[in-house]
């Protein structure tokens, strides 16, 4: 590439064509074009990208499932209301918090339970909450004698239920588009500020219609940011939405709840069946334990997974 | 040895360190009244370019180019805090003669520091770095010294036994400006000397001490001490106040954001490097803003402009001393709490702390940098608001979902101690029944199964429940149309109450329900209101 022709120009009559070639080449050399093309790298030398680092979830089962969660990577998590999902989420946390990792809970609807957090032994001070919501005025519950965040001062400041509608009416955009903003923006600052062991976006809540309008670039985005990096980045929700930018996606379903050691189906349509008459007296039955059944839809790692779904259970709070 | 750091013009270099562009500018610092506004001070390219101390403001519209500025007592203040810093970083005895002027015993700075030379012009640059142009001289005692700072420009060295031969050139205004107790007492002695027709301190110095004595009294035997540099003192020792302040007064209210950026930027800027000169950190940071209000006396074309003071204070985690991080913060929280008057007048002051020594370990999980995690939580902040994000802390209270949001601050992991590591490996290795027992506490942790989880929905829904035999059967929720239904299973009713003795008194009945769903059952918490007999759903159980 370094001559352009062959002979030497002095010793044959130089043609248009040559000269042209000539004066092209002095131009590629002097904007250094030459000298990159000599830099490209073959295809057959690419190097292999190299397997995540995985981190345990907590439960062996689902473990053994999808080797655990992938660092540098995005998992999906999704589930049906009731299904699990949320405990398991706030289980991959708790472990992480309990390695000295610290973690973001990006809370697109509000409904984290500091409760629930703390039963699952998560590490409170370890765990940074985002509560995504308009910045409405201070709402107060409607009945302030229920819970106890009116007398913390930190009562509920999301978007009262009946408000959405008038919002919308109001300032011209609905209470869904406007939460997921906040949630892309405050991942992009999160995934940017590194050194986070975990980062959650929960979307548990949000309507599938709402979810499937955050555009694939965003994803693409927040999959290029946490690559290289020790983050895992979980995403909780309903129905799969990253598509191909996640890494894993797990699908948790079939619950089968258990009331005082038996399944709450079996209860239910005992119930059902003749309502009235319950036979057991109804502040006796306490709810003991979910059983989850996960199932791993889709595997962009390396391994190759022994099983396609697991079963583990989670207990009450109350059940010791 | 002592050294004298003198700042020519002190009151043009206080003004011109907070804006360095009129460094290459001619500067008169103008004192009194309107309109009887006097140059009180002036730099060198003023003095170069014809300006005199003295004169009226009407008579400095000759010059076009002319900077004109009042005097700020607090920006020297500020200036005068800065040099005692710098000096404070050098020698632990420090004389605060005056403003604009500091003396310095380097008795025992050399093995530490270097040479004399070296040690004086590391002082040049480093009240240079400051932002302010100082003459240094080093001398065997301290008056010597600063007569010489007085008189010679840039860094000079007398060598000790030569201060009368050096200070001789100088002339007797720098003794009388210097050591005179009052400007006419001053001009009384340049009278004497001009009859006499001494101009030097060479020809002070070569009077015999008799006759001086006799005409002039102890004063005049003193002035001829100083002129042979030959006045023996001790230093008046400072004792260290870590008061670290920058002030700004305004001659035209700011109301925007971004030229007060600018000149905060230039107050971090400087407390930084005076914390830095001390090897020490901020710990917190508090902003005051005076702020002019006008106040409408019923009159529409009088009014009195009266001022408050707008405070905004930063507490960081963990000590930092980096300016930009601080104007980011700053920038962050303005923007969140916005003064809301014109600004006249910036105070900033800084609490010091030891700077955060820390040796991250090779197998610690990874930890976001305390000054990256401040500047992101500050914006997440600014995007959700302030309380939506933190920790969280439970409290200690019967009352359900009670708890308190704190700001973000997770300690960081302290490092491994090696010795701990290799005993506790070797206790491990000897004592079979603690490693067994380490297993069982692993062991116990890998067996913790899950634990069920509630979704709030915040605010609860209000639902409208129909009861049978005291027993919700069907529940609809009244905001939405899909939590609905036949309950197929309940367990309760779980009452508690608290808080009666004060004005928030609850009581609460809850249920735990199974509604049949598309997708399955569904378990909710249903609560009642006990004391206005309303029904909420709480969350889903996932």
């Amino acid at each position: 590439m370094g001559r352009p022709y062959i002979f030497s120009p002095q010793s044959f009559p130089r043609s248009n064509a040559e000269k042209i070639a000539k004066k092209t080449a002095e131009i590629l050399a002097e904007v250094g074009a030459i000298p990159k093309l000599a830099a490209v790298v073959p295809a057959s030398h690419l190097d292999v990208r190299p397997a995540p680092e995985m981190v345990s979830s907590g439960i062996p089962q689902l473990d053994s499932l999808t080797g655990g969660l992938a660092r540098g990577c995005l998992t999906e998590i999704c589930g049906t209301t009731s299904s699990g999902r949320t405990s398991v989420l706030l289980f991959a946390l708790a472990r992480a918090t309990e390695r000295g990792e610290i973690c973001a809970l990006v809370d697109a609807s509000d409904a984290f339970d500091p409760a629930s957090a703390a039963a699952a032994g998560m590490e409170m001070s370890r765990l940074l909450w985002v509560r995504c919501g308009e910045k409405f005025p201070s709402h107060k519950h409607p009945s302030a004698a229920l819970t106890g965040c009116a007398k913390t001062g930190d009562s509920y400041q999301g978007m009262p239920s009946g408000i959405p509608q008038v919002a919308e009416k109001r300032f011209g955009f609905s209470r869904w588009e406007s939460q997921l903003g906040q949630m892309l923006k405050v991942t992009d600052l999160l995934l940017q500020s590194n050194g986070f062991g975990m980062i959650a976006l929960d979307l548990g809540d949000v309507p599938v219609p709402s979810a499937r309008r955050i555009p694939l670039a965003s994803w693409f985005r927040f999959r290029r940011a946490v690559e290289h990096t020790p983050t895992a980045l979980l995403v909780l929700e309903q129905q799969p939405i990253a598509g191909s930018c996640s890494s894993m996606l797990v699908q948790v379903s079939g619950v089968r709840s258990q009331v005082a050691g038996k399944r709450l189906s079996a209860v239910s349509s005992q119930l059902s069946g003749n309502p009235p008459m319950q036979s057991e007296l109804p502040h006796a039955e306490l709810l003991d334990q979910f059983e989850i059944r996960a199932e791993l839809m889709r595997s962009r790692l390396e391994r190759k997974p022994a099983q396609s779904a697991a079963s583990f259970k989670s207990r009450a709070a109350w059940a010791g | 040895m002592f050294a004298c750091i003198f700042i020519p013009d002190f009151s043009a270099q206080a003004i011109i360190r907070l804006e360095p562009d009129l460094r290459a500018r001619p500067v008169a610092v103008l004192t009194g009244w309107p309109p009887l506004e006097k140059v009180v001070t002036l730099n060198e390219r003023a003095r170069q370019a014809g300006v005199e101390a003295g004169a009226t403001k009407p008579q400095l519209e000759a010059w076009e180019n002319l900077v004109l500025r009042a005097r700020s007592e607090s920006q020297e203040t500020s200036a005068h805090a800065a040099l005692l810093d710098c000096a404070q970083s050098f020698s632990p005895e420090v004389e605060d003669t005056s403003p604009g002027i500091v003396l310095l015993n380097l008795a025992g700075l050399e093995p530490l520091l270097g040479p004399l030379p070296k040690i004086a012009h590391d002082l040049a640059r480093r009240v240079f770095q400051m932002g302010l142009e100082a003459n240094v001289a080093v001398a065997a005692n301290p008056d010597a010294a600063l007569l010489a700072a007085r008189g010679f420009p840039g860094v000079t060295l007398i060598p000790e036994g030569r201060e009368a031969e050096r200070l001789g050139d100088l002339p007797v205004d720098v003794l009388l400006e210097g050591f005179s107790s009052d400007a006419e007492e001053a001009a009384c002695w340049v009278e004497t000397f001009d009859r006499w027709g001494i101009r030097k301190l060479r020809a002070l110095a070569a009077l015999p001490e008799v006759p001086v004595s006799e005409r002039l009294g102890q004063q005049g035997l003193r002035l001829q001490k100083l002129a042979r540099g030959a006045a023996l003192r001790n230093l008046r020792v400072l004792e260290p106040r870590l008061i670290f302040a920058e002030s700004v007064e305004l001659e035209s209210p700011i109301v925007l954001l971004e030229p007060l950026a600018f000149l905060l930027n230039r107050m971090l800027e400087q407390v930084c490097a005076r914390l830095r000169a001390r090897a020490l950190a901020i710990q917190e940071l508090r902003l005051n803003l005076e702020l002019a209000t006008a106040q409408s006396n019923g009159c529409a074309s009088f009014s009195q402009t009266l001022t408050r003071i707008f405070t905004r204070t930063l507490r960081l985690p963990v000590p930092m001393l980096d300016a930009k991080v601080f104007l980011k913060l700053l920038q962050l929280d303005l923007q969140a709490h916005p003064p809301g008057a014109p600004i006249v007048k910036i105070h900033l002051s800084a609490d010091p702390a030891r700077p955060r020594a820390l040796q991250s370990g090779l197998f610690q999980p990874v930890f976001p940098e305390p000054e990256k995690l401040e500047l992101t939580l500050a914006r997440i902040a600014g995007i959700v608001g302030e309380e939506r994000v933190g920790s969280v802390e439970l409290l200690d209270t019967h009352r359900e979902g009670a708890f308190a949001v704190r700001h973000f601050a997770p300690a960081e992991p302290a490092p491994t101690d090696p010795e701990v590591k290799q005993s506790g490996k070797k206790k491990a290795m000897s004592m079979p029944e603690s490693e067994s027992a380490c297993q069982v506490e692993e062991s116990a942790k890998d067996k913790r199964s899950a634990v069920i989880a509630l979704r709030l929905f915040r605010p609860p829904l209000g639902a409208s429940v129909t009861l049978r035999e005291a027993k919700p059967v069907r529940m609809r929720c009244l905001e939405r149309a899909d939590i609905a239904g036949e309950i197929v299973w309940t367990a309760g009713p779980w009452r508690s109450s608290g808080d009666w003795s004060e004005q928030e008194g609850w009581s609460r009945e809850e249920w735990d329900i199974a509604v049949s769903a598309e997708t399955g059952l569904v378990l909710y918490r249903l609560v009642q209101d006990k004391l206005s007999g309303n029904w909420f759903v709480e969350g889903t159980y996932d």
